[in-house]
């Protein structure tokens, strides 16, 4: 109980360590690596735990972003209460498309993701919602300021803010995942038919983790759209849906440090890539991907966790085959 | 109606390129079983490959055949040292190897050779510079079109009169049984991503006189080809060239007459969803019946 208190502890001074050691532009990056992280929670849900692949995860970020900015420049909504509605309507999109994916598995599913991915900047740039979304110019917010007249600067409070709205989130999807709904998703994506056949209610699990899964990401696409303070159809190209997936796995799949990982990778390598080429990041992302998935299948966080685990084991592990192979991704098809 | 006609045929022009990228997409699902996402980005690198050998002086149906040849070695390639690994492994990771090839080939053409748009020669603008059939086909749409059908009438002669076509079919069909009378599944898997590869360059080099080469040239276009192998029937390689065409006629009728130009890529996303939900083996797809 001790240990899980200082543990608790010392993430949360990692957490709050930026605030005093970092300003402007680098804690802006962290606020957006807070929306990312959640963000990548949000696909694990579905494509780690349930085992639905979704490469379209981007376009609930993109839903959840574009309430915020519509709530707040047209009906005058404070940015804290907007999250709350990015929840609700990026849930119900979730739900709607959960539907028809009940159908699709594995690459299908994918491909049908990646569609809406690819299809929705269009769909934001059409004429007739730009009287809502902006159209190609998009919606410009004003940035909000610490309340109660805080001694912090607007990006310690964005960071804070951030923060405390991804943290009950965390908890939400640990919890849910722990639990018997946790088990019931793995059941449902390792053997679907003897999931059902122990009673699993497959539609309504899968639509559910869909749903739920869609309003994470709404919600950070909420988070990032209160930092960045604009919306545009060009903010969320497809490729935003596929650095989710990128982080997802090189994060490392069903795991809540993973998503952590994952978004701290596609957020800061790329910079540093940049510096080398233009076409670097995208390489660094697709060979970082192939890498992860020969070498390490369960990701960084995976592979993080196996080492006390292997070192207290020794080569015993090794001998019975125990190390984390490819099995914790799930078997479809 | 002189505008229907002119929708009509300039939509069977677009529905060629779509066919003959639905055609490599059927392709390797039929050899596979595999979506392969890296297609659109593949044909893209052979296209600049096929550009800079003519940059370099070769006459163009030199570069043409080179380019088909090397595309041909890089599919095979790709299957031999990535994917023939993750035979076994869950779905994830072959999305994941293939999403891993569309970014490192997406990069690959930005650093070789540049995010500037390029233009792209037609083998067949000289041939009638004024366009054919009362103006209605620029030359190049016409062969293009013809280039098409006659790549679709290969690969059906190939798969249906030859006996590696054969043993191809075969190992997709029931690999286990293929091995069994000495058919070499492995190798018949090669041969399917190298002529997926090769059909795929094929239709990069015939498209991007059109659209202009950058190296994102493929995004659009990979998603009518999806949504005209689906509707066609993804294992059918006859009915992926059909929903190619189709996918064209119906995306300039509806921009032309319904949604407008702005929701075009929507338009393929109803299609793919639709086809996916009310009949997911396509037109003339084979229904799969699985025992659990």
């Amino acid at each position: 109980m001790i240990a899980g208190r200082a543990s608790l502890l010392a993430g949360a001074a990692v957490l709050l360590a930026p605030l005093f050691l970092f300003t402007g532009y680098h804690l802006f990056e962290l606020t957006l690596t807070v929306a990312t992280a959640l963000a990548i929670l949000g696909l694990d849900l579905v494509t780690g735990h349930t085992g639905q692949i979704s490469l379209g995860h981007g376009a609930f970020y993109a839903i959840g972003a574009y309430v915020t900015a519509i709530l707040m420049a047209d009906c005058g909504v404070p940015y804290w209460a907007t999250p709350p509605a990015s929840a609700l309507v990026s849930a119900a999109t979730g739900f709607a498309i959960g539907l028809p994916a009940l159908r699709l598995r594995g690459h299908y599913l994918a491909l049908t993701t990646f569609a809406l991915a690819v299809a929705l900047p269009q769909i934001l740039k059409y004429r007739g919602l730009e009287g809502l979304t902006g159209g190609v110019q998009g919606v410009v917010l004003v940035q909000p300021g610490p309340p109660f007249g805080l001694p912090l600067t607007p990006d310690q409070w964005l960071y804070l803010f951030s923060l405390a709205v991804a943290a009950p989130l965390f908890l939400l999807v640990r919890n849910l995942t722990r639990g018997r709904i946790g088990l019931a998703m793995v059941a449902a994506r390792d053997h679907p038919l003897a999931a059902e056949a122990m009673g699993i209610d497959l539609a309504w699990l899968k639509t559910g983790a869909f749903a739920i899964s869609a309003m994470i990401t709404g919600i950070a696409g909420s988070l990032g759209a209160i930092a960045v303070q604009f919306v545009a159809p060009d903010s969320f190209p497809p490729l935003l849906s596929i650095f989710l997936f990128v982080g997802l796995v090189v994060g490392g799949i069903g795991s809540a440090a993973g998503a952590v990982i994952g978004a701290l990778f596609v957020q800061f390598v790329p910079d540093l890539a940049e510096q080398v080429s233009k076409a670097a990041p995208g390489a660094v992302y697709g060979i970082a991907l192939i890498a992860v998935l020969y070498l390490m299948p369960q990701g960084a966080a995976g592979a993080l966790a196996s080492l006390p685990q292997l070192r207290r084991r020794g080569a015993l592990a090794a001998a019975r085959g125990e190390s984390p192979s490819r099995g914790g991704t799930g078997h479809v098809e | 109606m002189a505008g229907l006609l002119h929708q009509l045929l300039s939509g069977l022009a677009s529905g060629g390129i779509y066919a003959s990228v639905a055609l490599a997409l059927a392709t390797i699902y039929r050899a596979t079983h595999h979506v392969n996402f890296a297609q659109g980005e593949m044909a893209t690198l052979s296209t600049y490959v096929a550009l800079a050998l003519i940059g370099a002086g070769l006459p163009y149906w030199a570069s043409f055949a080179l380019t088909v040849v090397a595309s041909f070695a890089i599919g095979v390639a790709i299957e031999r040292l990535l994917l023939r690994p993750m035979a076994r492994a869950p779905a994830l990771s072959s999305v994941g190897v293939l999403i891993g090839l569309l970014l490192i080939f997406n990069s690959l053409s930005g650093w070789l050779f540049g995010y500037t748009i390029k233009t792209f020669p037609s083998p067949f603008e000289a041939a009638a510079a004024g366009g054919l059939l009362g103006g209605y086909l620029s030359a190049h749409e016409l062969g293009a079109t013809a280039v098409t059908l006659a790549m679709l009438l290969g690969v059906f002669l190939f798969f249906r009169h030859t006996k590696t076509g054969l043993a191809m079919r075969a190992a997709a069909y029931n690999p286990a049984s293929s091995r069994l009378v000495g058919i070499r599944v492995g190798r018949m898997l090669a041969l399917g991503w190298g002529l997926a590869a090769a059909i795929g360059a094929v239709a990069g080099m015939l498209i991007a006189p059109t659209v202009f080469l950058d190296p994102n040239m493929m995004g659009g276009i990979l998603l009518y080809a999806f949504a005209g192998a689906l509707l066609g029937g993804i294992d059918n390689p006859l009915g992926a060239v059909l929903g190619g065409f189709a996918v064209g006629v119906i995306e300039n009728l509806a921009g032309a007459y319904l949604v407008g130009t702005e929701l075009k890529l929507t338009l393929a996303l109803l299609i793919i969803v639709g086809v996916l939900l009310v009949r997911p083996a396509g037109l003339f797809g084979r229904v799969v019946v699985s025992r659990v």
